[in-house]
């Protein structure tokens, strides 16, 4: 047994960090130090960068389509780089959503037209999967779609479809066959070009004040028939495999890491009782607890990793629900710490684009702005991506057999 | 990276687990408690004919030259079922004080005997006022000819009633809490002057005050050097950190099993009362306990050897704080979803429960080594 990464590993570590810090422009990195999201342009940028690197905008992809054809090792450490650095992360719905699908799934056509755009972000890809009487039981979804000739006609909403206002394309579960024997066995899974008529997206905006996600309304929306992957009514096999596929980063080891380390360095400026926070007890002892967590987490996260070079049934390891569900709460842990360290300076709501106009100082400094809004984000984090409570069922009927 | 075990390894963690199986039934543990010493002899020479006792020593001096990472295992399986013998205070303890302390005549004079079983040692540092701080030793020891003179006393010694031979630390010069000026001595259990009262802790395994009353050793039986017992102190305390995450380990294993299957089997409302998510999402947090817990004692098992002494040092901190918060979370789960049965003498969750208590105060509590991490913040 040896927890120590390979030579090779270590120096594949240090070229990644020297090419993000080499090439990842300033002001992206500047932003999201400070705890604010990249933009679609600077997001873009940033991963076409990447894509031209070799494929870094999609690390688990193979070389055959354009990826790396890194290990599950060099993946997660390039993960973990990107977050520490922190640069903006592979788009996923592109890289560990539908590339992994069209590999596994798709028609020939299907995989040369729309692989090497998704790698290049000439297409950016939302996920159709929830509705409002859909959540954690997907299965019951009613998003319509009708076969009339060439094409499918598609009828129903869709719900929290984060990034769906920029995106280009969005897969979607739809249901073909209302009579089916099982819930399961009547969807399908169709790629939805985003300018099609009849398609509506309306915000919902997030209680950290950001739109990150939508209701997605389709009327009458017609969808060739060629944009279907996999069977008429073989949709929930697709969604399957895309739920389980391997997802690095669901950990979020990097990003709590980086976070944990931005309230160590806000500590030192912030005055708490007279004397830097740094120095207070209790904020020390909540950072401590933190890196005992993420300590035990990144070497969960290992074995979990050397598991899934090793696995070949292509079956999600119980030991994901576990990565999620401690690096969630870790995560919201070192948003909330963030948070506490600008006390009340982070209760602002910050309007820079208010204050640019009435040229009046800003209401709380810029530093401060973003963590209450991030730590609010984080509250997310036991929801999606099955929610902490659906990882517990995977472990109680996975693991212990109820 | 790699986490497999080897050949070796996973013959000796079968070999351990099947004797433990077969001789340690939680029905068996009970009466070997009831034996004199307190444990079975008998299992202790199943141990010494398996190389057990010799685990971690050289092979120049009768043992198997193992890693951390095959006490871990032995650890695990011995936690499964909460054993009663000396193995953490002779082999871990005093054979680690040994393994960095002693010189080539002291090891090729003592751990033979150890690693066949004749020579039990223990490890004779906390002291009553210590708490959890190293460097807190009252006991003294003064200079007289070519003898060192004993005085003082020693608390809470893990089997100390029984060993042969014990490594007692005694203020050689300086002050309390001075970090320099503590030595190990090498101390026979039938010295005059020394004296030892026995007692069980909570969990059954047995300890003892002990007593240093012009107790003379010869300059011989100093282990390390004059005043510089601290690093070997601190490397011991850190092999009990590292046996305790495992040890830890092989408990939380037992309850959490033992939970599931009561969940399974017992029926109220008519039906068996894992049906009920609270309760199985209880049961799902504590393997997430024991998951995190392992990955814990691995990285332990792992960074026992390691040469950075401050590396090293906050890794065992961050294991013992992990170990102390997960065992603790998963043994009060474990009583609660047992419900009134879970209180019992009679069921073995009690037993774990309090031998979980108990690993929490050994080798210093979370308190203890979460303040040290935080000193150490930013």
């Amino acid at each position: 047994m040896d927890l120590k990464l390979t030579p090779e590993e270590q120096a594949f570590r240090t070229e990644v960090r020297s090419f993000i810090r080499e090439n990842l422009p300033k002001e992206t990195r500047e932003r999201l130090r400070l705890g604010y999201s990249a933009s679609k342009p600077q997001i873009v940028e940033w991963l076409k960068i990447l894509n031209a690197k070799g494929g870094w905008s999609v690390p688990g992809w193979p070389k055959e389509w354009g990826g790396p054809g890194w290990t599950v090792v060099q993946k997660m450490i390039f993960t973990e780089e990107v977050y520490m650095a922190p640069a903006p992360e592979p788009l996923s719905f592109n890289s560990t959503m539908i590339g992994p699908v069209l590999m596994q799934f798709g028609t020939e056509k299907q995989k040369r037209h729309f692989l090497p755009r998704a790698a290049n972000m000439d297409d950016w890809w939302c996920q159709g999967f929830s509705e409002p009487g859909a959540g954690s039981d997907l299965a019951s979804l009613k998003t319509a779609a009708k076969q009339v000739g060439e094409n499918y006609i598609v009828n129903g909403q869709k719900i929290w479809t984060s990034t769906a206002h920029v995106a280009d394309w969005c897969f979607c579960l739809v249901r073909t066959n209302p009579n089916a024997a099982k819930r399961q066995e009547g969807i399908s899974f169709l790629l939805i070009d985003m300018r099609t008529p009849g398609i509506e997206v309306r915000p919902i905006i997030t209680m950290d004040g950001s739109h990150h996600v939508n209701e997605v309304f389709f009327t009458d929306v017609k969808v060739p028939v060629e944009n279907r992957i996999y069977e008429e009514n073989k949709g929930w096999d697709v969604a399957k495999f895309l739920l389980g596929n391997e997802r690095t980063g669901i950990a979020r080891l990097g990003k709590s890491r980086e976070r944990v380390g931005r309230a160590v360095e806000l500590a030192r400026e912030v005055r708490l009782g007279g004397k830097p926070m740094i120095e207070d007890e209790r904020f020390r002892e909540r950072v401590a607890l933190l890196e005992v967590d993420l300590k035990a987490l990144e070497i969960t996260q290992l074995r979990v990793v050397a598991r899934t070079g090793a696995r070949k049934d292509g079956k999600p390891d119980p030991g994901s629900s576990v990565l999620k569900i401690k690096g969630s709460e870790i995560y919201q842990g070192a948003t909330e710490l963030a948070k506490d360290v600008a006390g009340p300076l982070a209760m602002p709501i910050w309007a820079k684009e208010l204050s640019a106009l009435s040229n009046e100082p800003e209401m709380t400094p810029e530093w401060a702005a973003p963590l209450a809004p991030t730590y609010l984000m984080s509250r997310a984090a036991s929801i999606y991506g099955g929610s902490n409570e659906i990882q517990k069922n995977i472990l109680s009927k996975a693991v212990m057999g109820f | 990276m790699d986490f497999d075990l080897s050949e070796e390894q996973r013959l000796l963690q079968d070999s351990v687990t099947r004797l433990l199986n077969d001789r340690y039934a939680f029905t068996t543990r009970r009466l070997y408690s009831r034996e004199p010493e307190g444990w079975s002899k008998d299992v202790w020479h199943q141990f010494a004919e398996m190389g057990l006792l010799g685990l971690p020593f050289d092979e120049s001096v009768g043992g198997m030259g193992a890693t951390g990472v095959e006490t871990m295992l032995v650890m695990e399986a011995m936690g499964k079922v909460a054993i009663l013998e000396p193995f953490m205070a002779s082999i871990v303890l005093g054979g680690t004080a040994l393994k960095y302390g002693g010189n080539a005549a002291q090891k090729s004079a003592i751990l033979p005997g150890v690693a066949d079983g004749s020579v039990k040692l223990a490890f004779a540092h906390g002291e009553r006022q210590a708490r959890h701080d190293l460097t807190d030793v009252l006991t003294t020891a003064k200079k007289d000819g070519t003898n060192w003179v004993l005085e003082g006393a020693k608390s809470v010694i893990l089997h100390g009633d029984c060993a042969d031979k014990l490594i007692v630390s005694a203020r050689t010069s300086g002050e309390r809490d001075d970090e320099a000026g503590i030595t190990l001595f090498i101390v026979d259990a039938g010295t005059e002057g020394l004296a030892r009262r026995g007692y069980k802790l909570h969990d059954s395994t047995p300890a003892a005050e002990i007593s240093f009353s012009s107790v003379r050793v010869p300059d011989s039986a100093v282990l390390g050097t004059v005043g510089g017992g601290l690093p070997i102190i601190q490397r011991v305390m850190e092999a009990g950190i590292a046996a305790t995450a495992a040890e830890a380990v092989g408990a939380m294993e037992t309850l959490h099993d033992m939970t599931v299957e009561y969940l399974k089997t017992r029926v109220q409302f008519g039906k068996p009362i894992g049906q009920n998510q609270v309760l199985q999402h209880k049961a799902a947090e504590m393997l997430v306990e024991l998951e995190q817990g392992r990955s814990m004692a691995m990285l332990a098992a792992v960074t026992v050897d390691e040469e950075d002494a401050a590396e090293r040092e906050r890794l065992m901190s961050q294991v013992k704080v992990h170990t102390g918060r997960a065992a603790t979370f998963v043994a009060k789960t474990a009583v609660q979803l047992h419900g009134g049965i879970g209180m019992t003498e009679e069921l073995a969750i009690g037993t774990y429960f309090r031998r979980i208590m108990v690993i929490e105060q050994l080798f210093g509590d979370t308190a203890h080594h979460l303040a040290k991490l935080s000193r150490q913040v930013g």
